[in-house]
């Protein structure tokens, strides 16, 4: 019963207390605020990813999106554009290349896995073309505020990422976004039916994918000190990844954000362990899969 | 992301490829020589410089170069070349992924990684703990700079305390450089494999409060980034390995070859890659302003 329930938790404890005990340096106050600090960037983008995947969608273009808006914020940040400006900015884009996305797969009637491929080669493409390859790199004492220091003590990043995750509960508890975004996921045929308009919910989804990406390329170009076009390469598994396991379902309507945070925590702490415990990198790869394809296997002991 | 520095020159004579792809009309003058140019991937700093320098030379030659991105994909770069075959170029010059060498124009990274070991054993004075960064798991450059790197040290008294990747990515250099700060406080030295995961290093150890005069860093490859930090003082070298003088000598032992029939002096012409520091800067190809 235990299991049933609470099966990404488990597989959460016992991570951290087989890494407490074999190593020392893990479960320091230092270490523990630095895994969370690493995990804000991919936990962000996974928040936006649960909308998407609660519809029972997928977004593969979320590291691409993160290598876009990286470079156009770092250029912003170079024209002097004051910091609160170019964070509006760059959150716009990353909406807008997510509402592009949901419009094709509403409107278009293509698959979400089709379309956010290809916004995935096209995003990454235009990052390099706008960069040229080249790193944009050096930033002022206010841009670089965002990623890169602390308030309260407590490191800007992980602020972030608790508001996030506050905000996107709420919305997805209390409004009608966040009811129909799970009822789409459930039945899209009878929400439908119901005279809703389905596209409009499915869209938002994707702008508000597109959006954290953007948030996640904003933190990473901030604590970086660079934007680079080759950023993000891969995140969209380390995402997805944090989604699943988190326990929210591939299939749609059903999982959450609280489960997200766990998932991308989950993540953080396996890429930290691995470097406390020195594992090689070629083991790096088998280690990090079989975890998230243990965790996601004992997560779905709850449906049987 | 494989600098695979093996410049090689594929030497393909236009009469083979007029009898392969059956379609060049007449004799052709020096002036109409194509070439045509692969590398892994356009997306790296690396080969878009030297891109860049191939595109410099050949104007200086008069000769045109197609170039083409192979996304670090063997099979994409394959199928490249043959449409440069079926566009009838005259030659191909290319940095390949992986596959046979025929004549190849290159720094060795393995001495890259020795010469990046012996920058850091003068530093430290033979002895200390450093920590190393290693690149993309089972990518060729990846490997060679680690075992050069590991093959040199082992003849001092410094100790690698921990080598991970990084992936060559200068974000993964700072998270992975963040971990492995919370387990080891006490090292002179790190080496990275290449630039941005140095880069990314040395971020992570100035949030931290590390002083940057306390710890010797060394990256590789010489972006212009690096040689913007070392102006700085907030890296110590990088290792140069001149890949605009690689590129413009291949495409002349190319030219020179479909021009006037001549070969090369050997079959494998090794540039010495060297240590940039602040002391001598000036030699790096990318300079600082």
């Amino acid at each position: 019963m235990v299991l049933r329930k609470y099966g990404i938790f488990i597989a959460f404890i016992t991570v951290v207390v087989i890494l407490s005990i074999v190593c020392p340096s893990f479960l320091t106050w230092k270490n523990l605020l630095n895994i969370v600090r690493q995990s804000s960037i991919h936990g962000v983008m996974a928040v936006g990813m649960t909308f998407v995947i609660l519809t029972a969608g997928i977004d593969l273009s979320v590291g691409s999106v993160l290598a876009l808006t990286g470079v156009l914020c770092a250029s912003f940040e170079h024209t002097g554009l004051p910091v609160l400006l170019i964070v509006i900015v760059t959150l716009g884009i990353g909406a807008l290349i997510g509402t592009v996305n949901g419009l094709i797969i509403t409107k278009g009637k293509v698959t979400p896995f089709i379309v956010t491929l290809g916004t995935m080669s096209a995003a990454r493409g235009l990052a390099h073309i706008y960069t040229n390859g080249q790193p944009i790199s050096g930033f002022g004492d206010g841009f670089r505020y965002i990623g890169a220091s602390n308030f309260l003590g407590v490191p800007v990043p992980i602020i972030i990422f608790v508001l996030t995750i506050l905000i996107a509960a709420v919305i997805l508890r209390n409004t009608r976004l966040g009811r129909y975004t799970y009822a789409i996921g459930g039945n899209e045929e009878a929400v439908r039916l119901s005279g809703i308009n389905v596209d409009r919910f499915k869209i938002a989804a994707y702008a508000i994918s597109g959006l954290t990406a953007a948030l996640g390329a904003i933190i990473l170009t901030s604590r970086l000190n660079a934007g680079e076009s080759i950023a993000g390469t891969g995140y969209e598994l380390d995402v997805i990844a944090s989604v699943v396991i988190g326990g929210t379902s591939l299939m749609g309507g059903r999982g959450g954000v609280w489960g997200t945070l766990i998932g991308a925590l989950l993540i953080g702490i396996i890429n930290n362990g691995m470097n406390l415990l020195v594992i090689p990198s070629y083991w790096q790869l088998v280690v990090k899969g079989s975890i998230i394809v243990g965790a996601a296997l004992l997560d779905r002991l709850r449906e049987k | 992301m494989k600098k695979t520095v093996q410049f090689m020159i594929l030497i393909v004579f236009a009469s083979f490829i007029t009898s392969i792809a059956g379609c060049r009309q007449g004799p052709k003058g020096e002036d109409e020589i194509v070439i045509g140019l692969s590398v892994p991937s356009l997306s790296h700093p690396f080969f878009i410089y030297l891109t860049k320098n191939v595109m410099d030379e050949a104007q200086k030659l008069g000769v045109e170069v197609i170039a083409s991105d192979a996304g670090d994909v063997a099979a994409r770069q394959m199928s490249i070349i043959e449409d440069f075959i079926v566009k009838d170029v005259d030659g191909v010059l290319m940095s390949p992924i992986g596959g046979n060498v025929l004549v190849h124009v290159g720094a060795d990274n393995v001495e890259g990684g020795r010469v990046a070991a012996r920058y850091l054993i003068a530093k430290l004075g033979g002895k200390g703990n450093v920590i190393e960064l290693e690149g993309t798991p089972g990518a060729s450059p990846a490997i060679d700079r680690k075992k050069g790197f590991e093959q040199e040290l082992a003849g001092s008294n410094i100790k690698i305390l921990a080598s991970q990747t990084a992936e060559f990515q200068r974000a993964k250099g700072q998270s992975v450089m963040e971990n492995l700060i919370q387990a080891y406080s006490d090292f002179e030295g790190v080496y990275a494999a290449n630039d941005e995961m140095i880069l990314g290093a040395v971020e992570a150890m100035e949030a931290h409060g590390i002083d940057a005069s306390t710890v010797v860093t060394v990256g590789y490859d010489a972006i212009p980034d690096a040689l913007e930090y070392i102006k700085q003082g907030k890296l110590n070298a990088t290792i140069e390995q001149f890949p605009g003088e690689q590129a413009r000598r291949a495409l002349r032992f190319l030219v020179e070859n479909i021009r006037d029939g001549k070969n090369p002096p050997s079959k494998e012409i090794y540039i010495k890659p060297v240590a940039i520091d602040k002391s001598n800067l000036g030699q790096a190809e990318d300079k600082v302003d």
